[in-house]
């Protein structure tokens, strides 16, 4: 039974979306115990992977039983570089669906349905490009999540984000259509699609792995994938596709998207080039750890200028993604820049789940979409404003919330590779989420200054937006429960850091060119 | 000049095809101002890399990789809509060497019972395309057509919002509406 | 203009990447090629399938044995992307009651909606032509195995034979015949037939897809001819949604998500 979890993973949600799509449109009621019942397989099947893989190593299954030889068939893989994320994607979806009993339906009652059925194969799409062995298979999950992202961003009221999902789309598809050519140039060379396989080929036959058009492949593969992650010359899509769709895509999707598009890349660079051959032979690092740097400034700075919630925490997503990229490109000796990326994609799903939550639950029930109406926050909603305090101390970097300790592993990373631009820029970023946070609690805990006011003059205020009343209802439990939950994480992720950081790195033992490479890799302390 | 040509393009010549088609989209869905046009950039980026793919797959003088009854690939004349046109040259350069191809393909037999028939001889893979592509490519194209569909649906949303399709006038509307609310 | 001068930028720095890589390519119809042959250590996943997919399946047509099996899993999913796009249309056009104040929406009065002499032709021809469409969209759904064709270019031309009828009538005739609720159904009845396959296959003890072990369910005599059925039953599957969604496509498209009077 245990073997069959790797379908189970895709299939759970597909079942779910087509049952929605059958019965939803007639009792919108049914919507949420379906996608509620299929993601709880999902969590469950990951939670079993994930222990499996951790007990018994890699679980490798082929659809259909094409096994040999290796490439004809479709290969799914789970591993230790991807059974905890998909936890993650499986925790963030369950809670996210929680937090969308109420919200949606609240304007456009009648398309409830769509979104479920929508959202339920976002998670699929998600599931499969985290479990796929085989390059184009990859491509076809990705469009599977793209284009349902689309739909689900446009689907909001907001007239700016049906425009920022039609920007969404171009970039996106130009993003997939890169990777494609990528997998193309690597099919033209390797003449297999199947990740491992390529591996093979490129590690056996050194004329191949260091001719043109397999460098080529890797540069229109990883600018595919910045893309869709938003790296930071990339990443014009983000900020109004994120912010002016509804708030229950918006928490699915900030936290999701980029991390699976930075996990996409991890494993492109392990999995398929090896890291020999990135590190190595093409040493680049230095390079991408610049640019890495430069989205981290880049982002810290943007979100500063920011005065809309939302707005300012996709900006920290762009500053985050750097964090990643950067953590994943240090190539020091002994990996610390690559597993603190890896903990950081967890711990970053957390943080932003929280943050976006708390947003959301801040527009839904006080109107407040600007950090001037939070105005007073702390007594209105001590719950709410709680759960965003350890988000926002998480982000800043605040023992004992996991983005210390990402921090942390990134910055040993950092050290270890002698990358002091990017030690400094981690703790500038820190020290503008710290200004950015703390002048949120200033005014949610003593108010406003009146000379601030409200100040809306340069607000992008959609006229079809401000309409939202301001009835200053309590926050409903299906927003708090997620949210009180994902600040738990946050805590958790943080404190278990060590156990979870060994689970991550018991990848690394299975590599052969890492242990080549670097033969003094060590693990835990 | 013409040296160049010989050597660099023409053997080259597809490849060197699809490049120039996948810039011309790439160009138009950046440069352009209008969001249809934008997209039928997109829909030239996304056919350039269709024939990328189907040119990997290319094998001189093949035949479709459509087998006959016994597991042999069918002669090139059958299936060439212009048999006249010097197919033999191409069909036959390579031929295989135990080609078992005189039953002719009308002779079904019980398709379960001929397992060892078709063992028994092997079809030379250098006259039959590579099926792979276009197994890739059939999945690339419904992609594209979803994509595209979507991107109609939510341009059409655009055009009931601001009412042009124009990207300039779209971003004024939104300038405009900012400064009021 | 400055949209232009970027626009020309980055053609330039991609199309040269892009060309510089070309030189290093294996010449174009070379036989031999990695991807046509693998490379020299590895087995050619291109072989195989030539050579030993007949054996395997007993599927005359290489693109269909490779789409609806060894690939049957990228196949199933391209099935959902199609659904997924027709979800996200109806999500962002469809419009459930008529809320919004639109314009007048008379049909145009020309020689085509108007004139009874071309609307007979029309007419008259569509609804000739309408069934010869749909028979010949069966045969290539049914004939895949043996000729260019399948689920997807089946499921394509009958969802034209639909809207062949909303653009020579209106779109409510075609929806007469194929309404709102029943492209819905019709498209998830697609996915799932798909998905059935797989998981019978799982039932019976083997990985999802493995269509050789449904053998006994199909009353055939060896795993090859399961295959072989099990490719037909995907492809009927993959075209049930594909006719339905590109008609759904059109109707909401035509209509502006109302479902009324199409162009």
């Amino acid at each position: 039974m245990v073997d069959q979890i790797p379908a189970l993973l895709v299939l759970a949600p597909l079942f779910g979306a087509l049952l929605v799509a059958l019965i939803g449109h007639r009792d919108h009621r049914v919507c949420f115990p379906i996608a509620l019942a299929s993601l709880s397989v999902t969590l469950i099947g990951a939670i079993a992977a994930a222990q499996h893989v951790f007990t018994n190593g890699p679980m490798d299954y082929f659809v259909g039983g094409w096994e040999k030889p290796l490439g004809i068939g479709i290969h799914l893989r789970i591993d230790a570089l991807n059974a905890l994320l998909l936890i993650a994607i499986a925790t963030v979806a369950v809670l996210v669906s929680f937090f969308s009993i109420r919200r949606i339906g609240e304007k456009n009652a009648e398309k409830t349905h769509y979104f479920y059925i929508l959202f339920l194969l976002l998670c699929l799409g998600l599931f499969g490009i985290t479990i796929a062995g085989d390059a184009f298979n990859l491509f076809v999950l990705v469009e599977v999540s793209s284009l349902t992202s689309y739909g689900l961003i446009a689907m909001g009221s907001s007239r700016r984000g049906t425009y920022a999902a039609f920007n969404y789309l171009l970039m996106g598809t130009v993003g997939a259509s890169f990777y494609l050519l990528g997998v193309g140039y690597l099919y033209l060379t390797t003449g297999s699609l199947n990740m491992q396989e390529i591996h093979a080929i490129l590690g056996t036959n050194p004329e191949i792995a260091e001719s043109k058009a397999v460098t080529i492949a890797f540069i229109f593969i990883l600018v595919g994938i910045w893309i869709k992650m938003a790296f930071f010359p990339l990443y014009g899509w983000l900020p109004n596709a994120y912010s002016y769709c509804p708030s229950s895509t918006a928490c699915f999707l900030a936290p999701l998207m980029t991390k699976v598009s930075v996990y996409v890349m991890i494993r492109v660079m392990i999995s398929v080039f090896g890291l020999e051959w990135v590190f190595v032979s093409l040493g680049w690092s230095n390079l991408i750890v610049v640019l890495a740097v430069i989205a981290i400034l880049a982002g810290s700075v943007l979100a500063l200028a920011q005065r809309e919630i939302k707005k300012m925490l996709c900006y920290l997503i762009v500053a985050e993604v750097g964090y990643m990229v950067g953590g994943a490109w240090l190539a020091d000796e002994e990996l610390w820049g690559l597993t603190g990326s890896l903990y950081h994609i967890l711990a970053d799903a957390a943080m932003t789940l929280c943050l976006f939550l708390a947003a959301g639950i801040f527009v839904k029930s006080f109107g407040a979409r600007d950090i001037n109406d939070l105005d007073g926050m702390f007594k209105k909603a001590p719950w709410v404003m709680a759960a965003f305090a350890i988000g926002a101390l998480s982000m800043i970097g605040v023992p004992p919330t996991c983005g210390f300790f990402s921090k942390f592993y990134l910055i040993r990373g950092g050290i270890d590779a002698g990358h002091w631009e990017f030690v400094a820029a981690l703790l500038i970023s820190s020290l503008v989420n710290a200004v950015l946070f703390f002048r949120i609690f200033e005014i949610a805990f003593f108010g406003n200054k009146p000379a601030e006011g409200h100040d809306h003059g340069h607000d992008d205020h959609e006229a079809e937006e401000i309409t939202i009343v301001r009835n200053e209802a309590p926050p409903a439990w299906s927003g708090l429960f997620p949210l009180l939950t994902s600040a738990v994480i946050i805590v958790l992720i943080g404190i278990f850091n060590g156990p979870i950081v060994a689970l991550i790195r018991t990848f690394f033992e299975e590599l052969p060119t890492v242990t080549l490479l670097h033969s003094t890799l060590t693990l835990l302390p | 000049m013409a040296e160049f040509i010989h050597e660099n393009i023409e053997p080259y010549f597809n490849y060197w095809v699809y490049v120039i088609i996948m810039m011309i989209g790439l160009w138009a869905l950046i440069a352009k101002n209008n969001l249809i046009k934008k997209l039928i950039g997109l829909s030239i980026f996304q056919t350039a890399i269709i024939l990328f793919y189907v040119s990997m797959g290319v094998k001189e003088g093949a035949t479709i990789p459509i087998l006959d009854h016994h597991g042999h690939e069918i002669a090139a004349s059958e299936h060439r809509l212009f048999p006249e046109e010097g197919d033999h040259d191409s069909g036959h350069a390579k031929p295989a060497p135990d080609h078992g191809k005189s039953g002719s393909p009308d002779s079904h037999d019980e398709p379960g019972g001929d397992h060892g028939h078709a063992e028994a001889h092997h079809s030379n893979p250098d006259l039959i395309a590579n099926p792979l592509p276009h197994v890739l490519m059939l999945t690339a194209i419904v992609v594209g057509v979803a994509t595209l569909g979507v991107a109609l649906a939510i341009s059409q949303m655009i055009f009931k919002e601001f009412g042009t399709l124009e990207e300039n006038e779209i971003m004024e509307e939104i300038k405009s509406s900012a400064s009021d609310g | 203009m400055l949209s232009k001068v970027f626009a020309t930028i980055a053609v330039a720095i991609t199309g040269s990447i892009l060309l510089y890589g070309v030189s290093d390519f294996p010449a174009f119809g070379d036989p031999h090629s990695p991807a046509n042959a693998g490379v020299p250590g590895s087995e050619s996943v291109s072989l195989y399938f030539i050579e030993e997919s007949y054996k395997d399946t007993k599927v005359p047509n290489l693109v269909t044995s490779v789409l609806a099996d060894y690939r049957g899993y990228d196949t199933m999913f391209e099935t959902v992307v199609i659904f997924a796009a027709g979800m996200a249309i109806f999500a962002i056009l469809r419009v459930v009651g008529n809320k919004e104040e639109e314009v007048s929406r008379e049909p145009v009065e020309n020689s085509f909606t108007n004139g009874d002499h071309s609307r007979i032709i029309v007419g008259t021809t569509v609804r000739i032509v309408v069934p010869v469409i749909q028979l010949f969209a069966l045969y290539v759904v049914a004939h895949g195995h043996h000729s260019p064709g399948g689920g997807f270019q089946g499921g394509v031309i009958l969802g034209a034979s639909f809207i062949i009828i909303a653009l020579a009538e209106n779109l409510n005739a075609a929806l007469r015949r194929l309404s709102e609720q029943n492209y819905v159904r019709l498209a998830v009845v697609g996915i799932f037939i798909y998905a059935l396959f797989g998981v019978m296959a799982q039932v019976l003890g083997r990985n999802f897809l493995d269509y050789g072990v449904l053998a006994p369910l199909l009353f055939t005599d060896g795993p090859e001819m399961a295959r072989s059925h099990s490719m037909l039953g995907v492809e009927v599957g993959v075209a049930f949604t594909v006719t339905a969604i590109m008609f759904a496509i059109y109707a909401n498209l035509s209509s502006r998500g109302q479902l009324e009077k199409g162009l």
